[in-house]
């Protein structure tokens, strides 16, 4: 199980977001910074939401901000944002949010090796917080267990 | 034993939550087959499931969307708790 990489251009720490909307969009950004997506692919992670709700907010502090394969995909990618002062993204639970995966996968298949990859990551309790207080891409290539300079 | 796990897109929330259901499956010794499926799908995919799992938000939207069946839908609040996925898994089907 191969998470995709996490060059420094998909990371941005300590970020000021006025809402979720603002903090979905770095996400994207991140991610288009590493050649990963097209900026449209950020809107279209703002579409799930507008149109499913906040249930990407999938733990405690974490979005997992992502939207179906399609054409503004040039390749899998992984983005992280942690944001400086935290925001509601209106779930019920695990608000407010303070970091931020981007996800982006071009087909159905090789996402499901990334997710699980993910999942394992974070299986560690207290993964988001240490991702939240990170200082460096190096640090939260740490704690996501990603090789350096990946 | 079919269990489905539920998103809206059908992407990476409805996969992390297959991931670690499989885990404590696997942990609690109870043989069952997970799927992922995004709420478009659900109805075919739960047909002959005994447990939908989705989150909070979208339980109102798979109940609807699955109409006459007779799976039961298990609210997942923390996708990455292992612990608290365990004791619902356990309680509707130990």
């Amino acid at each position: 199980m191969i998470l995709p990489p996490l060059p420094d251009e998909a990371v941005a720490l300590r970020v000021h977001a006025a809402d979720w909307r603002a903090a979905v969009r770095e996400a994207g950004r991140a991610l288009t910074r590493a050649g990963a997506v097209r900026i449209e692919y950020a809107e279209r992670m703002i579409s799930v939401i507008d149109e499913f709700g906040a249930y990407v907010v999938i733990a405690p502090g974490l979005a997992l901000a992502h939207a179906r394969p399609g054409p503004d995909v040039l390749h899998e990618g992984l983005s992280v944002v942690t944001l400086a002062e935290p925001v509601a993204f209106g779930h019920p639970h695990n608000d407010p949010v303070r970091v931020i995966v981007g996800l982006a996968v071009a087909n159905a298949e090789e996402h499901v090796a990334s997710v699980a990859a993910l999942a394992n990551a974070f299986n560690d309790h207290d993964a988001v917080e240490r991702l939240a207080a990170a200082a460096s891409a190096d640090e939260v290539r740490a704690i996501l267990g990603l090789e350096a300079g990946r | 034993m079919r269990i489905v796990a539920v998103c809206g897109a059908g992407i990476g929330t409805s996969a992390i939550l297959k991931v670690n259901a499989e885990r404590v499956l696997d942990r609690l010794g109870i043989d069952a087959e997970v799927s992922a499926s995004d709420l478009e799908g659900v109805a075919r995919a739960a047909s002959d499931a005994q447990v939908i799992l989705t989150s909070t938000e979208l339980a109102a939207a798979v109940r609807r969307a699955i109409g006459r069946n007779y799976a039961e839908i298990v609210e997942v609040r923390n996708f990455l708790d292992l612990d608290e996925l365990a004791v619902l898994l356990e309680r509707s089907l130990g």
